[in-house]
């Protein structure tokens, strides 16, 4: 089988992506201040819902019960697009899904088609085998054609551009666009708005994910803010939607309760500026060919692990990354995958399903389990405890190690009071390492303390000597 | 009331003096205490590590080392969280385990203890007290009734100081970055003191402050309100 795209090839561990990262000044600015802004925003539209808790509950139950019976619902979804007009195609892994949409590309004779911003697809790495095929595809969403302009990668579920500034901006627009353009917002956008809309009018295919996915009806659902995804979903002749099998609801109804999460959570809006809506073919008004293309690409694997399943409710609305400590100061990119930050530290080793894979491994340990994810996610991912069961896997498969010796060591000494007690009387003999009270340089594994930390020197007496003597 | 103390491993061996302040502060509230000889580590380490079947062991032993308290307080957010929330998914059930500031405030029904500490402290909220635990402002009421202590608010103070156990090691330079930022907070107060109700934070943040020589002294929670007008915290050296 290839390998799984969800990572980028040759990306470094995680430790290792982010030493370089740490160092990049202006990343940090950028972040800083997009990720305090977001955070606030969005505390503001969730704190003035007096329902949010039950909301999350049920976003909770209603992606667990899909999750349940995903295989008889993604049936009922075929059916209902098949009845409306729609090809619904199935693909097991990237590289089967790509091979599908080239196809279909190549049946309506395209070189080029507009893009609305979706995840599965940059999952699979869509663009890229496109582009191999000779169909070249343009991302629509601004920040993602910042992230193509630039030939970057992408940062960020939501804001995939996040660690751009706007002066990082105006000189990719020059660059690529060869337009004169100041860094005002206003006059980017317009920019862009210039560039795209002849896209718009002349292509022929549009290519899309899904939000949501209603098995009853076969509707699917986009949620964005531009209004270019809209224009997407409707010039084109041909509209080919990518959508991982997860995506699905059950019922139109069921969809009340996520268009009230997702816009809250990630935008920090009320209602989002565009939803659009469509099932099958509409006879004379829009898209006149429509299909559906299910993907798996480790889905399934993941949905038979009975903890880290819950990734799988994930609604991609990024409130995580925005309150992480640690993506806030890493960046999207250290992660080396579409999905970046603490959704995707337990969704991406995941998809990957390889622990023996140094880069995948890393990512759950990519984590001082603050669960400050926990707390904001719309649909109750529990992800502190999903990444250290996934913790867990990874030290399974790498076997014996100098960590996993003096792990073992650990255990076996706190298994008996008397070997600890031993133990904390033989390490207090390293305050006659310490000045003033403190110990500012340990060998390795403890350089990694002391490289920027004190130690407090050991007390001569620990509690449980004091206790025996004074109490015992 | 009986109440057993599980000094947690880090306390036992690097804090003592945050243990007996415990000792010291629940028996002047009236409360018999126990510290049952047999209680090592509740196994947070391994667990978070990714090691959790040498978790399992500890998590037994910490359920027959305390199985016949109906009270057991920790003076750490963190451990009690590992008991409470982590033990049941190893098989545990294990006796009712307090974090210091809920079991003063919750069990005792107390927010004045008596205390007297005459410095400006700033108070950080430890992840896990937070949002394992849902501790909320119950330290915080425990230290506006200290008398003669300025209590100064800490800037984004529910952002985590980067210690994270395992991770301050295998991710040391991320969890710098996110320690230097939490430092600039606790400089920004002025504050002489900092306060937290985790000895595992504070050693972290007490430790660059440290290198830094920056005259900020971490205190835990149990010492600042063990402290008397009649009986003084003294820092230990």
């Amino acid at each position: 089988m290839a390998r799984n795209p969800v990572t980028w090839l040759g990306s470094p561990t995680f430790p290792q992506a982010a030493h370089k990262a740490l160092a990049d000044t202006q990343l940090r600015q950028n972040l800083r201040k997009a990720t305090g802004t977001i955070r606030g925003r969005r505390a503001a539209a969730v704190g003035e819902m007096t329902d949010w808790e039950q909301l999350r509950v049920a976003g909770e139950q209603i992606k667990d019960d899909v999750l349940s019976r995903l295989d008889t619902l993604l049936v009922r979804l075929e059916e209902s697009v098949t009845a409306r007009g729609g090809v619904v195609h199935w693909a097991r892994d990237a590289e089967e899904a790509n091979r599908i949409v080239l196809g279909l590309c190549r049946e309506e004779n395209a070189t080029e088609v507009v893009k609305v911003k979706s995840m599965a697809t940059a999952e699979i790495g869509l663009n890229e085998a496109l582009e191999a095929g000779g169909v070249h595809a343009v991302e629509t969403d601004l920040a993602e054609l910042i992230v193509q302009l630039g030939d970057d990668r992408p940062s960020h579920i939501l804001v995939p551009a996040i660690h751009r500034n706007r002066s990082e901006i105006r000189e990719i627009f020059r660059r690529r666009m060869g337009v004169e353009v100041s860094d005002e917002p206003a006059d980017l956008a317009e920019a862009a708005r210039v560039y795209l809309r002849q896209k718009f009018l002349t292509t022929k295919v549009a290519i899309s994910g899904a939000n949501f996915a209603v098995a009853d009806t076969g509707s699917i659902v986009v949620l964005e803010s531009e209004g270019n995804g809209r224009m997407c979903l409707t010039l084109p002749d041909t509209l080919i939607t990518v959508m991982g099998i997860e995506k699905l609801v059950p019922t139109w109804q069921d969809l009340e309760v996520f268009l009230q999460l997702l816009p809250r959570s990630s935008t920090a809006e009320r209602m989002n500026p565009y939803t659009s809506v469509w099932t099958g073919v509409t006879p004379g008004d829009g898209p006149q060919k429509f299909h559906l293309v299910l993907i798996d690409n480790g889905r399934t694997a993941t949905l038979a692990d009975s903890v880290g399943r819950q990734a799988l409710r994930c609604i991609r609305c990024s409130a995580c990354l925005n309150v992480c400590p640690v993506y806030e100061r890493t960046g999207g990119q250290s992660y080396g995958s579409v999905y970046p930050g603490p959704i995707g530290a337990i969704l991406t080793p995941q998809l990957v399903g390889d622990m023996h894979d140094p880069q995948a491994a890393s990512l759950p340990f990519a984590s001082s389990l603050c669960g400050a994810c926990f707390e904001v996610c719309p649909v109750r991912i529990d992800i502190p405890s999903v990444l250290t069961h996934l913790r867990a896997e990874a030290v399974e498969a790498k076997g014996r190690t100098a960590e996993s010796v003096a792990m073992a060591a650990a255990a076996w000494m706190f298994a008996s009071a008397s070997r600890y007690e031993k133990a904390q009387k033989a390490g207090s003999l390293a305050r006659f390492l310490a000045r003033d009270g403190r110990i500012t340089s340990l060998p390795w594994p403890g350089s990694k303390w002391t490289s920027s930390r004190d130690v407090p020197a050991p007390p001569s007496e620990s509690f449980r000597a004091w206790w025996r003597k004074n109490r015992g | 009331m009986r109440v057993a103390l599980f000094a947690t491993c880090l306390t036992d061996t690097f804090f003592p003096s945050t243990a007996r302040a415990v000792v010291r502060l629940l028996e002047r509230l009236g409360c018999s205490v126990e510290f049952p000889l047999g209680q090592t580590c509740c196994g947070q380490m391994h667990f978070n590590t990714g090691y959790r079947e040498h978790a399992k062991p500890l998590a037994r032993k910490y359920t027959d080392v305390f199985r016949d308290y109906d009270h057991v307080v920790a003076p750490s957010g963190s451990c009690a969280g590992m008991v409470r929330e982590i033990h049941p998914t190893l098989g545990e059930s294990p006796p009712r385990t307090f974090e210091l500031a809920e079991f003063l405030v919750d069990v005792l029904g107390v927010t004045d203890v008596g205390a007297w500490f005459p410095h400006r402290v700033t108070y950080h909220p430890t992840c896990h007290s937070l949002r394992m635990l849902g501790v909320g402002d119950k330290p915080l009421a425990l230290l506006r009734a200290v008398k003669a202590l300025d209590l100064v608010e800490l800037p984004d103070a529910s952002h985590c100081c980067g210690f994270g156990g395992t991770f301050a090691v295998k991710n040391a330079e991320t969890s710098t970055a996110m320690l230097a930022d939490k430092m600039t907070s606790v400089l920004s107060t002025g504050a002489e003191v900092l306060c937290a109700g985790d000895n595992s934070c504070l050693m972290h943040i007490g430790g660059g402050l440290s290198r830094l020589r920056a005259g900020v002294r971490p205190v835990h929670l149990a010492e600042i309100l063990a402290s008397t007008e009649e009986d003084p915290w003294r820092a230990t050296p």
